[in-house]
């Protein structure tokens, strides 16, 4: 092994003065160039942010200031501390509207995103072209046809002269009809099908996206080795949209703890509070009931009880989805 | 997402009302009644602002009938349900271009914060203290915020009376030849219709429409017992309680006759409008609702329906009924108070007004004791329900509602509560109880 030439270790200081100075002047450039991008970058941003700053981050403080007053929402306010808290968790009606929205976490998420990916699956497999655009379209229609307006034709079917029931009736089974909405062991249910009527689409919709996305030749490979539709879906599909599952599963999850229209429209809470979920009762307390402090504090314990439990949820997403 | 953008929304505005309630000022006397002459609208352009409830024709048309009148006032209206009316007018009250006049979905709350004008020198200047007691009391506020005495802070467009319809075909069919004098009549006749395979009764109760029991409820109340001590609970008189013995025996006839099937099953499911709906198809012999329904009653079942008062319990009692003004109020910082109140005394006063208040509205225009009573159509059930006004009138028995007594008693004790003793959830007791706890938890709020 020859050793080096003396000039390159003697005197290695000017040519890499010079390297040092091309380099940390192509670097200031680059800072530079990435400065500007920055900046050109926040200026895209800026206007999005801003908005979002204005309807999403100001309110948001606003709301953790107000859960420490005692406010009508009108008159002067009395700060109370914690107290708007501590009544949260006297009034017994009130925790059990958390209750409430986990059993709908059920009907929300559960249902819609297991049966989307049934579904979309199905889909996916049989029903290309022209039906496959049928079937996405009568299933995404819930996302566009109005709440309210759904509500009242659900309410119809769901009463005890509806069509649910004469259903029921015609195939035998009139000793079961009731009027779903207004019973107290089967209102929650009926509220759950409206939601998983609504969710489903949106589920099934994003799924289907994903598989697109799979390359076709697992597909084809799976199936030269013989697997049937379930293999297929258990060794494929689902592993490989675990990102757009966690999707599904943080949207519908939030959809149900923070429900608030698909239950007003449909029962307000009702029969009793057998319904009657956190967003509900916020929307009471602030506005009916005028009490702005208490509802506010409702309000934050409910978004850190929908961040305790995304962040898991998000985590396994992104986790499952880099492997 | 819906949801939160309206909350987003309602913060914002929260901010709002909060940044400009710092520069609202307390309610000021009227200026030009302490002349002495009764206030007009003068002869200049008046654009008068309002807020009235969708759904009721009866201001819209008033306010038809003023501008031909008074063609320098002109309108500017905006409207709303009444269930928004109670999350907006606080807002409409406190921000810097108040209604001048407007549909009060409620009262007290909106007194104490100083966002209504005080009507004394009105009253005063136009003579509406000289009318028939009962008519103000139920818009008067005291300074320590019980209603009935005090200051007068609302005038009625016109009263309302609640009390019992019926099918007539139906109710000749149980053998009904004249309306029950008395409460024991009146169940007899409820069990005759149930063993007949008829609908006793047709209500309604979902929470979407608030639960229609609570009108029965209150009619047995005043029945079995005196409407002082329901109303005293309603005006938050010191010390009322819901929970008495009396209320006791009327909320246990009602559960009896939530026992007895006397309602329809799915009287949980049932709104408003399905229950009007159903009973005037024939669905039910009677059933427990106000005269500002008559119009819808003597369209759908022309000729067949009739109506009698709450009878009593005892054969000497009197009859009750719950009879409520519809509330409209004059904003604190309103820019033609004047204009609004010229246009409140005209309403009770002017013959042409009085007769769109009983042909559109259904009900007793009220106003001075020796105004005509407005004609009205024969075969109409609303020749009924303006007879029933006197008879109550005279007993002096007529009461306020009792989901009026908070701003959510009705959303968060009697519908939740009564939805419960329907689907055997809660008894009598246990319902009073309820809905006391929930009175006295707004109340220390």
């Amino acid at each position: 092994m020859p050793a080096p030439s003396s000039s390159t270790v003697k005197s290695p200081l000017p040519s890499d003065y010079r390297a040092a100075a091309r380099t940390s002047s192509r670097r200031n450039t680059l800072n530079r160039v990435i400065r500007r991008e920055t900046i050109i970058g926040w200026l895209f941003v800026l206007p999005a942010l801003l908005i979002y700053a204005v309807f999403v981050l100001f309110p948001f403080l606003l709301t953790i200031l107000y859960s420490f007053f005692r406010w009508n929402g009108v008159g002067p306010a009395t700060w109370i501390g914690l107290n708007n808290y501590l009544t949260v968790f006297q009034v017994p009606d009130l925790l059990g509207t958390i209750f409430n929205a986990f059993w709908l976490v059920v009907w929300f998420s559960f249902i819609p995103v297991g049966l989307g990916l049934v579904v979309a699956s199905v889909i996916h497999r049989v029903a290309t072209g022209r039906l496959g655009a049928l079937a996405r379209t009568v299933l995404f229609l819930p996302q566009v046809i109005p709440l309210v307006a759904a509500g009242i034709i659900w309410g119809w079917l769901l009463g005890l002269p509806g069509l649910v029931n004469q259903i029921l009736s015609a195939v035998g089974l009139g000793a079961i009809t009731r009027a779903w909405l207004g019973d107290f062991d089967w209102a929650l249910p009926a509220v759950g099908l409206i939601g998983i009527w609504v969710l489903l689409g949106f589920c099934t919709v994003l799924l289907l996206t994903g598989m697109t996305k799979v390359n076709p030749a697992l597909y084809e490979s799976a199936r030269i080795d013989g697997a049937g539709w379930f293999r297929e879906f258990v060794g494929i599909t689902v592993p490989l949209l675990r990102y757009e599952i966690g999707v599904c599963l943080t949207v519908t999850v939030i959809a149900a703890l923070a429900a608030f229209d698909i239950v007003y429209v449909s029962t307000a809470g009702g029969p009793g509070n057998s319904t009657a979920v956190p967003g509900i009762q916020i929307y009471i307390l602030a506005f009916t009931q005028r009490e702005v402090g208490l509802a506010s504090a409702l309000a934050v314990l409910l978004m850190l009880l929908v961040v305790l439990i995304i962040i898991p949820i998000q985590r396994l997403g992104r986790a499952e989805s880099t492997s | 997402m819906k949801r939160k953008i309206s909350l987003i929304i309602s913060t914002i505005a929260m901010l709002g009302v909060l940044l400009m309630s710092a520069s609202a000022s307390a309610a000021q006397a009227p200026t030009a009644a302490a002349t002495g002459s009764a206030p007009t609208c003068g002869t200049d352009p008046v654009k008068l602002k309002a807020s009235f409830e969708t759904g009721f024709d009866l201001p819209f048309k008033l306010s038809e009938e003023f501008t031909k009148e008074y063609p320098n006032v002109t309108w500017d209206i905006s409207q709303d349900q009444f269930a928004n009316l109670i999350n907006s007018t606080p807002r409409l009250l406190s921000g810097d271009n108040p209604p001048d006049l407007l549909r009060l979905p409620t009262m007290v709350s909106f007194v104490k914060d100083g966002l209504l004008k005080n009507l004394d020198d009105y009253a005063t200047a136009f003579g509406w203290d000289k009318w028939p007691v009962p008519q103000l009391n139920q818009n008067r506020v005291a300074s320590d915020g019980t209603r009935g005495s005090g200051s007068l802070y609302a005038l009625g467009l016109n009263y309302s009376l609640t009390g019992i319809f019926y099918n007539k075909k139906l109710a000749a069919q149980i053998g009904m030849t004249q309306p029950p004098k008395t409460l024991d009549e009146f169940e007899s006749l409820l069990a005759k219709a149930k063993s007949a395979g008829l609908q006793p009764i047709m209500e309604w109760g979902s929470a979407k429409s608030g639960m229609g029991l609570a009108f029965p409820l209150q009619a047995l109340m005043a029945s079995v017992g005196s409407t002082q001590p329901i109303n005293d609970w309603i005006f938050q008189k010191k010390g009322a309680t819901i929970d008495t013995p009396d209320n006791l025996k009327a909320a246990q006839h009602l559960q009896q006759w939530i026992t007895n099937g006397y309602f329809p099953k799915d009287i949980n499911a049932i709104e408003y409008t399905d229950a009007a709906d159903r009973f005037t198809k024939g669905e039910g012999v009677f059933t427990f609702n106000g005269d500002w329904q008559n119009a819808g009653y003597d369209t759908g079942m022309p000729g067949n329906v009739g109506f009698f008062v709450m009878p009593p319990a005892q054969a000497d009692g009197s009859p009750a009924a719950m009879s409520a003004p519809l509330t409209f109020g004059i904003a604190a910082k309103a820019k033609n108070a004047d204009c609004a109140a010229f246009f409140l005394n005209w309403v009770a006063s002017n013959p042409a007004a009085r007769q769109i208040d009983v042909t559109v509205g259904g009900s007793n225009p009220g106003g001075p004791a020796d105004a005509t009573m407005p004609s009205v159509t024969a075969g109409s059930i609303t020749n009924d329900t303006l007879a029933a006004g006197p008879v109550i009138g005279k007993a002096g028995t007529s009461m306020d509602f009792i989901a009026n007594s908070t701003s959510s008693i009705f959303a968060q004790g009697w519908t939740p509560e009564l939805q419960k003793m329907v689907g055997g959830k809660q008894d009598a007791a246990g319902l009073l109880k309820a809905v006391q706890a929930e009175y006295v938890r707004e109340l220390s709020q």
